[in-house]
């Protein structure tokens, strides 16, 4: 017997193609049948799935979302303009799921940069939007079979971005994706998706921007596949802002070809229960990526970070810093997982996590993974807990900081480390003043709470790599 | 009336008590050395006036500056001109030592009702001040005493204690560790400070900083109490015959 939930997502599978029916390429109906195939076959994982052992997602599973049709919520420029990035390149606006070309601004793109709804891109003919078709990056790198939501997202996708920078264009500003839950009275779901092209020696980077509008629950899952060229540089911000009572899950996929340097910052700061995919795959020889991010929560808030870094080239470089802050009775995970495929030799690659505990009740799990089939590699890894320390917050208040004001300045210093990992520019600064803002309600809602009794040094968590493989 | 009045200070840290009904009173314009063996209670009594919450008093009163002390916050203490250069400065990687301070001095501001300085206002006097203690310039934009010499550290919380500009000014074992240039450097940003209006409490085990800071009074802090009090003279008395002589011949002289 289906429940509501179950019934639900195969009503909007069944619109989703009776939509497309008219229009949809063979190929795409052909993924989005794969997709359903394998979430109808699979269901949402539980805690006995190893790679979902800290994550509980009965509260999801249970939740009867809707798919919203097109113009079911109104969402004005009033309810959008907070959430505007300034100094970005151009902004597209999704609603529930659907692009909404009146709040969005692509009108004047800076010359190597295209950007426009992927459904669109789908539409529009295909070799004049990506090299070789769309065809050939969508569905092709993120794996519907190992990940059930990513399976979703291919069945039920309604839109999201298509994002290509030419070759050895130097895009300076911002691409801003705003994607907006805005709940129409009812728990809704989305399914964004989103490629990126980043061609040979391009440069460039693109905010995934989660917000809501309201206070109901929504679920979005989001999919974002980007291909790195050789010798693109390229910086990939997520910024999960939406209300306390939202799901996000999110995977970023991505491919780097020969020397491609890509940065993935994560900053999850909204959401009930936040699970973050970040997936490169490094298959070209010299390439470089850093997977950097900040957590942040409070309440109840759970917020599960997987990582999962391939070497597939050798003299590949992998950098991943993750640092949580968890306030009352929120939870964190740290799951990294590092795979160095047998070609790979001379691979370097590294795993911090730090995190500070706010709270008795706040805890977080950190579970590194190594599977190796190379020999000649450089894999290392910590992961530390700690709270904030007595002593300093007793130095800045003998300086006529208030209690308040000295925790926040500690947050914030143990944030830093993670803005400081970012380049400078308008993205860098959309977050620092976000991270700034929600580290400062969490010092004043946790003011009074244990300022970590009499211990003072961080403690040093020394955990092994799990071997697998 | 006097800037710091203690009378009968208890005070405890996990339960056990070291401060056992001391007695101090500082007026304005005056040094006060204090000077005792390890264990003493030296650095409790310096962290009792700041009012570090992990150290609980048991009996007696202080007032500072005619306002009951030891109802403030360490915050509060602060902001009434109250200042602790500590035995060991603490580390605070990822803050700057120029944003610190100048957030520090604005707290300071902001309690007494004056408007915030801004970087324009806040940098030409932090520098002038950092020139006073021959400081890099370079150390302002570092974090705060992170990867400091133990003499940097220290002149460190000089240049705050200049910068802040406070009425009491405890420094704890400043001295110690400095070397004969840091520890001149040191000496010289205190008697800069030095005025009628502001008091010292200066905490050592040696003459020599003495040298260049000349108390007003010298006291001795023995198993929590002063068990003796003097002028310039006590000190070199002390250094002459050590502490076992001032715990034998225990008589407190009033200061
Ligand atoms: N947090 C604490 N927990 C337990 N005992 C403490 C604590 N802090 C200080 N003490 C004890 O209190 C006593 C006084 O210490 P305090 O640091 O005040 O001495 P001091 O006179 O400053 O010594 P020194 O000259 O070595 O700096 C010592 O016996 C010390 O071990
Ligand atoms: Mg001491």
């Amino acid at each position: 017997m289906a429940t509501v939930a179950q019934r639900n997502y195969f009503d909007a599978y069944n619109e989703v193609l009776a939509e497309g029916q008219e229009h949809e390429p063979v190929w795409l109906r052909q993924l989005r049948e794969d997709g359903w195939a394998r979430f109808s076959a699979k269901g949402f994982p539980t805690t006995h799935d190893e790679d979902w052992r800290f994550t509980n997602l009965a509260a999801l599973a249970r939740t009867p979302f809707r798919r919203v049709a097109k113009d079911e919520a109104t969402v004005s420029e009033r309810d959008i303009k907070p959430y505007r990035v300034a100094g970005a390149a151009c902004q597209l606006v999704f609603v529930n799921g659907y692009f909404v070309p009146e709040l969005s601004d692509a009108e004047k793109l800076p010359q190597g940069l295209e950007v426009c709804a992927l459904r669109r891109a789908i539409d529009c003919g295909l070799d004049e939007c990506a090299p070789g078709g769309i065809e050939q990056h969508l569905g092709r790198y993120a794996d519907a079979n190992r990940d059930v939501f990513v399976a979703l997202n291919t069945a039920l996708w309604d839109d999201g971005a298509y994002v290509r920078i030419r070759r050895g264009a130097q895009i300076t500003r911002p691409v801003h994706l705003l994607y907006v839950s805005a709940g129409a009275g009812a728990a809704i779901m989305t399914h964004p998706r989103t490629v990126i092209i980043a061609e040979e020696a391009s440069l460039c980077t693109v905010v995934e921007d989660y917000v809501s509008v309201g206070n109901e629950a929504g679920f979005s899952n989001a999919v974002t596949e980007l291909v790195a060229g050789e010798g693109a540089v390229f910086s990939h911000f997520l910024v999960e802002r939406e209300n306390l009572a939202s799901f996000n899950v999110s995977t970023l996929r991505t491919e780097q070809a020969r020397s491609a340097n890509v940065a993935s910052h994560s900053v999850l700061l909204g959401g009930a229960l936040v699970r973050n995919n970040v997936h490169p795959v490094l298959a070209g020889e010299g390439a470089e990526c850093l997977i950097n991010g900040l957590f942040a929560g409070e309440g109840r808030q759970h917020l599960d970070n997987y990582m999962l870094v391939e070497h597939a080239s050798p003299q590949c470089n992998s950098r991943q810093f993750y640092n949580g802050i968890l306030a009352d009775h929120a939870r964190g995970v740290f799951h990294g997982r590092i795979i160095v495929h047998k070609d790979a030799q001379k691979t370097d690659a590294k795993q911090t996590n730090r995190n500070l505990l706010l709270s008795d009740d706040a805890r977080i799990d950190t579970k590194p993974q190594l599977e190796i089939y190379a020999d000649d590699v450089k894999c290392t890894h910590g992961a530390t807990i700690g709270q904030i320390e007595e002593e300093s917050l007793f130095y800045l208040r003998s300086r006529g900081l208030s209690k308040a004001d000295a925790r926040n300045l500690l947050l914030y210093a143990f944030a830093a480390e993670c803005l400081n990992r970012m380049h400078e520019g308008a993205a860098r600064e959309m977050v620092e003043t976000l991270i700034k803002n929600r580290l400062h309600e969490l010092a004043q809602s946790t003011a009074h709470a244990a300022a970590g009794g009499g211990s003072n040094a961080a403690e040093e968590e020394t955990q092994n790599w799990e071997e697998v493989g | 009336m006097a800037l710091l009045e203690i009378q009968n200070l208890h005070a405890s840290v996990n339960g056990h008590e070291i401060l056992k009904g001391l007695d101090l009173t500082v007026n304005a314009g005056e040094v006060h050395s204090i000077m005792g063996p390890n264990g003493s209670g030296k650095s409790t009594l310096a962290a009792v006036l700041a009012r570090r919450e992990t150290y609980e008093v048991t009996q007696g009163r202080v007032l500072f500056d005619g306002k009951d002390l030891l109802e403030m916050d360490p915050e509060e203490a602060a902001c009434e001109g109250l200042f602790l250069a500590f035995q060991y400065p603490v580390e605070i990687p990822g803050i700057s030592n120029a944003y610190f301070l100048r957030s520090a001095m604005n707290a300071v501001r902001k309690y007494h009702g004056e408007d915030e300085l801004d970087a324009m206002d806040f940098l030409p006097l932090y520098k002038e001040r950092m020139k006073l203690l021959e400081m890099d310039e370079q150390l302002m934009n570092r974090s705060v005493n992170e990867g400091f010499s133990g003499g940097e550290k220290k002149r460190n919380e000089i240049l705050q204690m200049a910068m802040l500009e406070p009425k009491l000014a405890i420094l704890d074992e400043t001295d110690s560790g400095l070397d004969i240039d840091a520890l001149r450097i040191v000496a010289n940003g205190v008697n800069a400070m030095r005025s009628p209006k502001r008091g010292f409490l200066v905490i050592t085990h040696y003459q020599r900083l003495l040298n260049y800071i000349a108390p007003d009074f010298v006291h001795v802090l023995v198993d929590g109490k002063i068990a003796r009090s003097g002028g310039p003279e006590l000190a070199l008395e002390l250094e002459a015959k050590g502490y076992g002589w001032a715990e034998e011949n225990e008589q407190v002289l009033p200061a």
